[in-house]
């Protein structure tokens, strides 16, 4: 409860800029959310920003050259992304541990050198502009228009809370156990009957149906999107994420988001220490690995604890607001 | 014999196995017989665990078939042929040591635990997992561990660690069960032990073949025992066939005089047989 009031009271105290980075980091918690169920069945993929990117072109432009309404388009490129998952299985799964890590890698390229050869449809290294964005919501007393941070902050805290609780799910029922035994046992898993293959290829499709969701929320926010968005850059971001955050729990690669996006954009860019950002960062991220191995969320519980204290003094100033 | 009559439930024909110029596994035959416990022994390197491995689908036969149940299941994968009811184990403490010992034996379920993707994701699944759950926890009690099913699996002793391997596989409810060399590194008590477990196992209608050094152990408890060399058949037949055939004396004792590098291990294994 906290944390919900939390979250709807956060967009008010920030500035616009801030309220940008809010909706960015928003989008990136279901990236990495969606990554962590892939990271179970013990493969690391590097072509999940790629997927993202699947489901951004895709719903971009389902809306753009065929019309189709702009929450339908997010569905069916999330579905589009899934798809071509579930076709890049066949030849990736032939693979494991680091072999995978690289397949996966060249997969994405090619994927991105498909969106730069043909400017028709892909628009090319320059990509696509101008996309629609969501439609505004006008019903008389209710009118929301979703230019601005804000309102799409709310929109996609909406999805990706509903996303991420679904990823939820699907990791604590028996399928999340079946993905877990793959990992650590293989073999052991397929003696009993599981069919590895078949179940690797079902986390690739969930998490890349959840990745292409990210994807299409970023690209009717931005209005664009462009091959270089989409680089192995991007995706070292999402390891970075994760690992730091730990991959142990499910809430481990959330607090590895947050936590690195608040240090990143809120506090060094308040510093103004902005030509030695990414040094700082990576400092950070040295420093991080090395004293605490196992990710944020082995600070989890007091962490957690300190931040409930502080929060609940945030509700209750926020409470009388609206 | 009337059960010469009977269709083996398990049969190899010409099995052969192939890493590039070795021979592993050379025209072995084999058939066993449904409701027996059938063992499967030879000298170090004479090809058992391959065929094994051929058996449970992990590696395809180079030539030759396998067939369960009178079907040709060659080249089937491991969890097509669990799927059919033919379940193996693994040497040592293959197990998922990071879970819990309730959640290996629930892993064990996974056949018999079958929901749609949304009825996991709505929780409808409810109803199959709580008779999985039960039906692990009576796996779990098969074996007398039942009390541990909370532990982590590292905190088990090595012999709890190989019965909860077991117990994994019972719980897949296997026709065939293939236990490999489910008695190294057990001690006398714990082998006795689980010798009348796999007695018991088998007295449920279950099948069971097993590779094994223990001659002893394989002697006392298997009804028909195939004996491979090189890669081939031997000879196979009941436990007092096998103990005094010269061939398979020769075998054990005849590869140890001819290596004498090897000398010792081969002359234990000479022992056992003896």
């Amino acid at each position: 409860m906290f944390l919900f009031a939390a979250l709807a009271v956060l967009p008010y105290l920030l500035s616009y800029s801030q309220q940008e980075i809010a909706v960015l980091l928003v989008i990136n918690v279901l990236l990495v959310c969606s990554y962590r169920l892939l990271t179970l069945t013990g493969e690391w993929s590097l072509g999940h920003v790629v997927i993202m990117g699947v489901g951004a072109y895709a719903s971009a432009l389902l809306a753009k050259r065929l019309g189709v309404p702009v929450p339908l388009s997010l569905l069916l490129g999330a579905c589009i992304a899934a798809a071509t998952a579930a076709v890049l299985s066949i030849p990736l799964f032939r693979m494991k541990g680091f072999y995978f890590l690289i397949g996966s890698f060249a997969a994405g390229e090619i994927i991105r050198l498909i969106w730069k050869r043909f400017t028709n449809p892909f628009g090319g290294p320059k990509g696509l502009k101008r996309i629609d964005p969501f439609p505004d919501i006008d019903i008389g007393f209710l009118s929301i228009d979703f230019y601005e941070p804000v309102n799409y902050y709310f929109l996609a805290l909406i999805i990706v809370s509903a996303s991420v609780f679904i990823l939820y799910r699907i990791e604590r029922s028996r399928i999340g156990l079946t993905f877990h035994a793959i990992h650590w046992q293989d073999r052991l898993a397929e003696s009993v009957g599981v069919d590895t293959f078949r179940y690797r290829t079902l986390a690739f499709v969930i998490a890349s149906f959840f990745a292409g969701i990210a994807g299409g929320l970023y690209a009717h926010y931005i209005g664009a999107v462009n091959p270089t968005r989409f680089s192995v850059d991007q995706m070292v971001y999402v390891l970075v994420w994760a690992i730091v955050g730990g991959t142990a729990t499910f809430y481990g690669p959330i607090l590895g988001v947050v936590v690195l996006t608040v240090i990143n954009e809120i506090v060094l860019r308040g510093l103004g220490v902005d030509t030695a950002r990414p040094l700082i960062y990576g400092a950070i991220l040295i420093l991080s690995v090395l004293y605490l191995p196992n990710g944020l969320e082995s600070l989890g519980p007091r962490l957690r604890a300190r931040w409930q204290r502080w929060r609940g003094g945030t509700v209750m100033a926020g409470g009388e607001a609206p | 014999m009337n059960g010469q009559d009977e269709q083996p439930i398990l049969e190899a024909r010409h099995l052969t196995r192939r890493f590039g110029g070795l021979v592993a596994v050379n025209k072995f035959n084999f058939s066993v017989r449904a409701g027996t416990i059938h063992g499967l022994i030879g000298p170090n390197g004479a090809g058992k665990t391959t065929t094994f491995n051929v058996i449970s689908g992990y590696y395809a036969p180079t030539e030759g078939q396998v067939f369960f149940r009178g079907i040709d299941v060659s080249g089937r994968k491991t969890s097509q042929l669990a799927e059919m009811g033919l379940i193996r184990t693994f040497q040592g403490s293959t197990l998922f040591q990071e879970f819990s010992v309730l959640d290996n034996v629930r892993v064990g379920r996974h056949l018999g635990a079958r929901a749609g993707f949304f009825s996991r994701l709505l929780g409808t699944d409810v109803l199959s997992e709580r008779k999985a759950d039960e039906m692990a926890r009576e796996s779990l009690a098969f074996f007398g561990l039942e009390h541990l099913a909370d532990e982590p699996v590292s905190n088990l002793p090595h012999g709890h660690q190989r019965m909860l391997g077991m117990a994994v596989a019972l719980a897949a409810e296997p026709e065939v069960l293939l236990l490999d060399e489910p008695f190294t590194g057990m001690n006398p008590e714990e082998t006795g032990r689980m010798m009348t477990l796999v007695r018991r196992i088998r007295d449920r209608g279950v099948t069971v073949m097993l590779v094994e050094h223990d001659m002893r152990a394989v002697m006392n408890l298997c009804d028909r025992i195939t004996v491979m060399n090189f890669g081939a058949l031997l000879i196979e037949g009941s436990p007092e066939a096998v103990r005094h055939d010269p061939a398979v004396i020769e075998a054990y004792l005849g590869s140890g005089a001819a290596r004498d590098a090897d000398g010792p291990k081969r002359a234990d294994g000479a022992d056992g047989a003896a």
